[in-house]
């Protein structure tokens, strides 16, 4: 485990060549090869998917891909276990997949038909899942990182010994409320793990142009908080800061910040041109750190599995897809009647 | 000259104590800043310094007196030179009157003028539906209400528990909390840093997750910090989740204006939260319904807001001694049975139409005043039920006029009972102003019983 020391500046290195918290690597074993290839694939031919759809007017509002950023939560959910929750903003689709909510109902809502996870009340970015412990989907930037402190201030009230993963983005690190959170969290030694997915850019404003210190994983310093960076383009780095945190968290010591480099491809929204940032950047990104190639590159040079069998996984990927967007755009609207349901219990 | 030592204000709402010890005796000499009594408010126990050097040549009032009005003579120091002889040669000698009379309602001070009532109508809720006949009634402060509340509902629910600033070891700072961290220990009973937008969402999201947090807000000023989360998150999320969670959660602490402490500490916030769909807004008048309403609002799996009022803490009424005494939010309370005019209040807006009514009863004019307790869901049925029999609608309360809980009621009521109606409705709020600190400014920013009095003279066309 690394120390609060490890996170300082001159620990910054580049993206390559870092990973989990001292900069190791575990490897994976062949089956969590696939299961990681497999999880992040879904996230991605989803994400297409509800682009595509949102092309067509079946999605409506605001539409936040996850396209690049698929390590990310497929890394910090292989180390969970039941009763952990989940909380995010409102680029939510890739963290309900990852915990485990169905296509169909994800997509669903994202139609804003009446078997949507929210009976299509709820929208893109306001989903939930009691179910699978998923929290939502919040629309307000920085909101989910309190939440999120609470549902691990309810685990510690309760002494279980689950623990609370809030996911915020780079933007939201700027927000009063988190630091707020920090402390309180530190003070009370809260089991939450907090993971800023820094993609570079809140909305279209780069790091550099909005935030001060912009090594996120230093900003719980004051609160003595450790933080660490982490590659979050490669999910073998992902899964070990992950286990290495959730053990941190389990056994009482309190929160810790994982900063999760990582990038998105797409537009902040669909309806962003992306002026901010040019086209070679994004392409370097596509072609030297996908998440997804990197994944596919082991797995071939390691014969885990062979091309055909990748297309295989590829094709049962697309059809789970395929029939999401299907019911989505078939299951009826929620009926007139839904308007008033739900508002008090 | 000897020098009056006069009892103290020790907060804004204060306006007596009790003089709980002397830590000087006749004869003592005394320098300023010297540490020459102890008073307890109705918040604390409080030291009281020497601001004169000298010696202390007569206590006037005894250790143990209760209820000592602020700025009566509490003892006499005497300067250099000076001897007991030379006492009565002051300005002010006569000695503060311990009163035994029931407290009077708040913000009493611009209508001591006021015509006294011929027929005084008894300052007492009619008797309650939900209260079986010939329950014991206790006197107990509205402060005291809402802590019973609390702690009756934490010891019959584990997942209850308490959290806000100064709520555990200082005692609450309006000493609501008072005792519960003895009784239910740290873990339930939190006191948070001054961070409201934070624990707001920590504790929505402790409620998201199935407990039951009690937030109190010092006072709901601060909650504008925490508003986002009170709103965006609490209240919205069983819709936005379909249904499949939601936030049990009491929002509670002072709201309105205290006294004298300006713009920023003084305003009402029925009419915002009641804007609200999801959420529920709960405003008591009577410590009963304190008890009643706070116990309800912790067993509600909604998000409640809960407003209380600093002047009403130290208030006392008669509270039914039952083991479980719940009320139902959503019900509006006949305070009195009338025909003439129907008069609806809530909250500290209570007081002025009680006295309203009293001065009325005198002239003949015979006031329906109901008390609507919770302003949403709100009981419309019985304010419409009401203005069939009376025709005439007066409503009353501190908030900001425009947009506020009386143009609600009075747009709803013409709407649904236009035809009973014998005369415009009249709404009576606090001032378009922020609240100023000047004492004379400030009471003519809130609203007063004379403006009662007239516009229920003007809606049933009384000379």
């Amino acid at each position: 485990m690394a120390t609060r020391k490890s996170a300082t500046a001159a620990s910054r290195k580049k993206p390559a060549e870092k990973s989990g918290l001292n900069g190791g690597i575990t490897e994976f074993d062949k089956a969590t090869e696939l299961e990681a290839y497999r999880e992040m694939l879904l996230i991605r031919r989803f994400e297409e998917k509800a682009g595509q759809l949102y092309g067509m007017g079946f999605i409506g509002g605001f539409c936040h891909l996850y396209i690049g950023q698929e390590a990310v939560v497929v890394g910090m959910q292989m180390a969970l276990k039941d009763g952990d929750q989940v909380i995010t903003g409102y680029r939510d689709h890739g963290h309900m997949l990852a915990c485990g909510m169905e296509a169909r109902g994800v997509m669903a809502e994202l139609t804003g038909r009446k078997d949507g996870y929210s009976h299509g009340k709820g929208g893109s970015m306001h989903m939930f899942s009691k179910e699978k412990n998923f929290y939502g989907g919040h629309g307000i930037v920085g909101a989910q990182v309190s939440l999120g402190t609470g549902l691990a201030f309810a685990n510690k009230y309760r002494g279980n010994d689950n623990v609370s993963l809030a996911y915020f983005g780079d933007g939201a690190a700027n927000q009063g409320q988190v630091y707020e959170s920090f402390n309180m969290a530190a003070l009370w030694k809260l089991p939450v793990i907090y993971i800023v997915e820094n993609n570079r850019y809140a909305m279209g404003t780069s790091t550099a142009r909005s935030s001060a210190q912009s090594n996120f994983s230093l900003r719980g310093n004051s609160f003595g908080i450790p933080g660490h960076q982490v590659d979050g383009m490669d999910v073998r780095a992902v899964h070990a800061a992950a286990v290495e945190a959730v053990a941190h968290c389990r056994s009482g010591k309190g929160p810790i910040i994982l900063e999760m480099l990582t990038y998105r491809y797409r537009g902040h929204s669909m309806s962003d041109p992306a002026k901010y940032r040019s086209k070679d950047e994004v392409q370097k990104m596509r072609s030297e750190s996908d998440p997804i190639e990197q994944v596919k590159a082991r797995i071939l040079e390691l014969k885990h599995a062979s091309e055909d069998d990748l297309k295989a996984i590829d094709k049962k990927v697309r059809e789970v897809v395929a029939d999401s967007a299907d019911f989505a755009q078939n299951n009826p609207e929620p009926d007139a009647s839904e308007l008033y349901t739900d508002i008090l219990l | 000259m000897p020098i009056d030592i006069l009892m103290p204000a020790l907060s804004p709402t204060m306006e007596e104590g009790t003089l709980s010890k002397w830590l000087k005796n006749e004869g003592d000499t005394v320098a300023a800043g010297d540490v020459i009594a102890e008073i307890e408010t109705d918040k604390a126990t409080m030291e009281v310094e020497a601001v004169d050097e000298g010696t202390i040549g007569k206590i006037v009032v005894a250790a143990g007196t209760e209820n000592v009005k602020v700025n009566a003579l509490i003892a006499v120091l005497l300067e250099e030179g000076e001897s007991a002889s030379d006492i009565g040669s002051g300005k002010a000698a006569e000695p503060a009157q311990a009163t035994a009379e029931p407290e009077a309602p708040a913000a009493s001070e611009p209508e001591k003028a006021a015509p006294v009532p011929a027929a005084p109508v008894a300052n007492e809720a009619l008797s309650d539906p939900a209260i079986p006949e010939g329950t014991e009634m206790v006197p107990t402060t509205v402060r005291e209400a809402l802590r019973d509340a609390m702690a009756e509902e934490m010891r019959a629910n584990e997942d209850v528990f308490l959290m806000g600033e100064e709520v555990a070891e200082y005692q609450g700072a309006y000493k609501i909390s008072q005792g519960l961290l003895q009784e239910f220990g740290a873990r339930r009973v939190v006191d948070t840093p001054i961070t409201e937008h934070g624990f707001t969402g920590i504790a929505v999201g402790a409620a998201m997750a199935g407990l039951r947090p009690i937030v109190e807000f010092m006072t709901f000023n601060f909650a504008m910090q925490a508003i986002d989360q009170i709103i965006n998150s609490a209240a919205k999320t069983l819709y936005m989740s379909g249904g499949q969670m939601g936030a049990p959660i009491v929002f509670r602490g002072a709201n309105g204006a205290a006294a004298r402490v300006g713009a920023q500490h003084s305003q009402c916030y029925a009419a915002w939260y009641s804007h609200i769909p999801g959420l529920k807004v709960v405003m008591p008048y009577t410590a009963a319904d304190a008890k009643g309403l706070l116990k309800a609002a912790i067993r509600d799996p909604n998000p409640v807001i809960f407003l209380e009022n600093e002047i009403m803490y130290g208030h006392t009424f008669d509270v039914p001694k039952m083991d479980d005494f719940v009320l139902p939010i959503g019900k509006a309370r006949i305070h009195k049975k009338g025909k003439d005019v129907t008069i609806v209040s809530f909250g500290i807006g209570m007081s002025y139409a009680i006295k309203a009514v009293e001065e009325l009863s005198g002239m003949g004019i015979d006031v329906e005043l109901i008390d609507l307790r919770t302003i949403r869901p709100m009981d419309l049925p019985t304010v419409i039920e009401s203005v069939k029999k009376t025709g005439r609608l007066v409503t009353v309360e501190e908030g900001y006029p425009q947009s506020s809980v009386g143009t609600e009621i009075a747009t709803r009521v013409q709407q649904q009972a236009f035809d009973y109606l014998d005369a415009p409705i009249i709404t009576i709020a606090g001032k378009d102003v922020p609240m100023p600190y000047a004492a004379n400014l400030e009471k003519l920013a809130l609203p007063n019983v004379a403006e009662i009095v007239d516009a229920v003279k003007a809606v049933t066309y009384t000379a």
